[in-house]
């Protein structure tokens, strides 16, 4: 551990061996089951196949790296389209979420709104009886929206978490600058675009890698709504590299993945997770400000 | 959550918004009144407009298509020419083995969670809260909040690849030429595996709260019972757990109205693994009645169970919490 960062306040003890030494298990530990993990996946990804089926199905350090499992899967091919859907539906998914989600969670959050109060109890009751799964998927067919990418967006625009966390937010902006603003002959739109977002980038960076992330990752829709030539890169993941009964008629077995080696899996993997390592050192300073400042004002 | 922003509405609601609407404060806004309200916030009214639209349509208008459960569907006359039933889905869903497995294994998970899971969080922010080393602290955050992001495709693909029967576990115990362990697709070990792995995923998000409910605790509170000659034991019980507690209630709380809720994904991603028996939960029970065998309003009606047990037990805990003096989530 370095000293140089010691922050002990002066009336605490100091500690004893023991405890520093238990402390410093624990920690390790606990890093080495979250790393692990991850390390073993990329490794394995990068190995030869033969590496690979000597060592008995996983690679901890690659002797002799290699890219062509990721060549193999970006070629075109399935998983080079799933990779495209998933993408654009994240981008625009996240858009529209982000949009509808501020416009609201800051017009609850303005003082004496026509409605206002209403709206907020009913947008709260959906916490304690949220939609059914059953409901929803007959909404979903019956508005005709079966295998389209609105199926995977729609139903899914605003996460009532992000939209509190927001108005708490915009809630904390000072009421003096509203003021000025209008003083100063600000419009409405002005206010909102010029003072009250640029106000609130951490919460809205927050916010958007919630709903990117989740975006990225959903898979249940899409297997129920989709065909699967629609896919997006998470459910094709999830037929083949976890298995499953529907694989015989996804058009993946024609494209040699199911039968696909141990690397080619593991790459799969690793495309699926790496946009989220990507994006999650920049935003993850902010999550403390962010998302506590909205929801722990309690 | 909620609590919060409930309260603000409602002391919004009781003092005048601003000093033109002095007007309409006292007493019930009469229809010319609401009129100049609507008239002067406009704007965000129309801000307001598309987000409500989705409430409506799909958490409202989801609740009305609940009418499902009441009725024989058929696909072809769609929802409304489908014939009523009356209560027969409800009366055939007591009787059927299948629900009361499902609802057994969602409690029993459930339990396990509650014991293992819920304290998991607690555990490890009270071990990061006190690491010295600042530098070190926000290296083990910034490790331990990543599982969170991952899909739960990628959790249970990874979960495979270490404890499978070729996996790093298996493999590395052979070589060493001990027994192996048969995890992935045993029965008897699915329900403690699928605990494991929410605790890998989820313990370390879960911190932020608690560690944000640690740093608000007064320092000179410590430091006045360290003088008073207070070891690090007693600190903890008496000043760090008081502290902490109107928090943990609140989580506990939320935890118990969500408790026939076990994680949807994860459970359906590996039920086929260990079969029904062990693994079917009640959201898996909804998927594969309604959706993959098509027996819709049968399905319907188990999800309408979940949702008004879960209300009930929302309620329940809240009115415990504020007879024993706590906040609890809604007054």
């Amino acid at each position: 551990m370095s000293a140089r960062h010691v922050i002990r306040p002066a009336w605490r003890e100091k500690p004893r061996f023991a405890t520093k030494a238990a402390k410093a298990v624990a920690v390790v530990v606990v890093l080495g089951l979250i790393l692990i993990p991850f390390l073993v996946i990329v490794s394995t990804s990068l190995a030869s196949n033969r590496e690979v089926v000597d060592n008995g199905g996983w690679v901890l350090w690659p002797s002799d790296p290699t890219l062509r499992a990721y060549r193999t899967i970006l070629t075109g091919g399935i998983v080079t389209k799933a990779l495209g859907v998933s993408v654009a539906l994240t981008v625009l998914g996240t858009l529209f979420s982000l949009a509808c989600t501020t416009f609201l969670a800051y017009a609850l959050a303005r003082p004496g709104v026509f409605g206002g109060r209403p709206v907020l109890l009913l947008i709260l009751f959906t916490f304690l009886f949220p939609p059914g799964m059953i409901p929803a998927f007959l909404l979903v067919k019956g508005m005709g929206m079966m295998d389209t990418y609105a199926a995977l967006i729609a139903p899914v625009l605003i996460n009532v978490f992000n939209l509190i966390v927001l108005r708490g937010f915009f809630q904390g902006i000072p009421e003096e600058l509203y003021e000025a603003a209008r003083l100063d002959g600000a419009g409405d739109w002005h206010i909102l675009w010029r003072l009250v977002l640029p106000l609130s980038k951490a919460a809205l960076a927050v916010v958007s890698l919630f709903y990117a992330v989740s975006y990225w990752n959903a898979w249940f829709h899409a297997s129920i709504y989709m065909e699967s030539d629609h896919w997006p890169l998470s459910q094709v993941l999830r037929t083949y590299v976890i298995g499953g009964s529907q694989i015989a008629d996804t058009g993946l077995s024609e494209a040699g993945l199911v039968s696909a080696p141990q690397t080619t899996q593991m790459a799969v993997l690793v495309i699926a997770t790496v946009p989220i390592l990507l994006v999650y050192p920049f935003l993850q300073r902010y999550f403390t400000k962010g998302v506590l400042t909205g929801a722990i004002k309690s | 959550m909620p609590t919060v922003t409930k309260d603000r509405a409602e002391t919004e609601a009781v003092k005048p918004p601003d000093r033109r609407d002095n007007g309409s404060s006292g007493g019930k806004p009469g229809r010319g009144e609401r009129w100049k309200r609507f008239q002067r916030t406009r704007f965000l009214v129309l801000l307001m407009a598309p987000g409500l639209a989705y409430f409506l349509v799909f958490h409202y208008g989801a609740f009305i298509a609940n009418a499902v459960a009441f009725k024989e569907y058929v696909p072809f006359d769609g929802l409304w020419a489908s014939p009523w039933v009356g209560t027969a889905n409800f009366e055939r869903m007591f009787g059927d083995p299948d629900f009361w497995h499902a609802t057994w294994n969602t409690l029993f998970i459930a339990v396990l969670q509650l014991v293992f899971f819920f304290p998991a969080p607690l555990a490890l922010a009270l071990l990061l809260h006190s690491l010295t080393s600042d530098l070190l602290r926000r290296f083990t955050q910034s490790v331990i909040y990543l599982p969170h992001f991952l899909s739960w495709v990628v959790v249970v693909a990874l979960f495979q690849q270490v404890l499978g029967d070729t996996g790093l576990l298996n493999t590395t115990l052979g070589d060493a030429g001990l027994h192996t362990v048969d995890i992935i697709g045993n029965p008897d070990a699915y329900k403690p595996l699928v605990v494991i792995e929410v605790i890998w995923k989820d313990a370390g998000w879960g911190t932020i709260i608690f560690l944000a409910a640690l740093m608000q605790v007064d320092e000179q509170l410590y430091e006045a019972s360290a003088i008073d000659g207070a070891g690090p034991w007693r600190r903890f019980w008496h000043i760090t757990l008081p502290s902490i507690r109107p928090i943990i209630i609140l989580l506990l709380i939320m935890r118990l109205g969500d408790i026939l809720s076990v994680g949807f994904e994860q459970m359906l991603l590996q039920r086929q693994s260990v079969g029904p028996e062990v693994g079917e939960v009640l959201d898996t029970f909804v998927f594969w009645q309604g959706i993959v065998g098509g027996d819709t309003g049968y399905a319907a009606a188990a999800g309408i169970f979940k949702g008004v047990v879960g209300a009930a037990l929302v309620f329940t805990a809240n009115r415990v919490a504020h007879r024993l003096g706590e906040q609890g989530v809604y007054k």
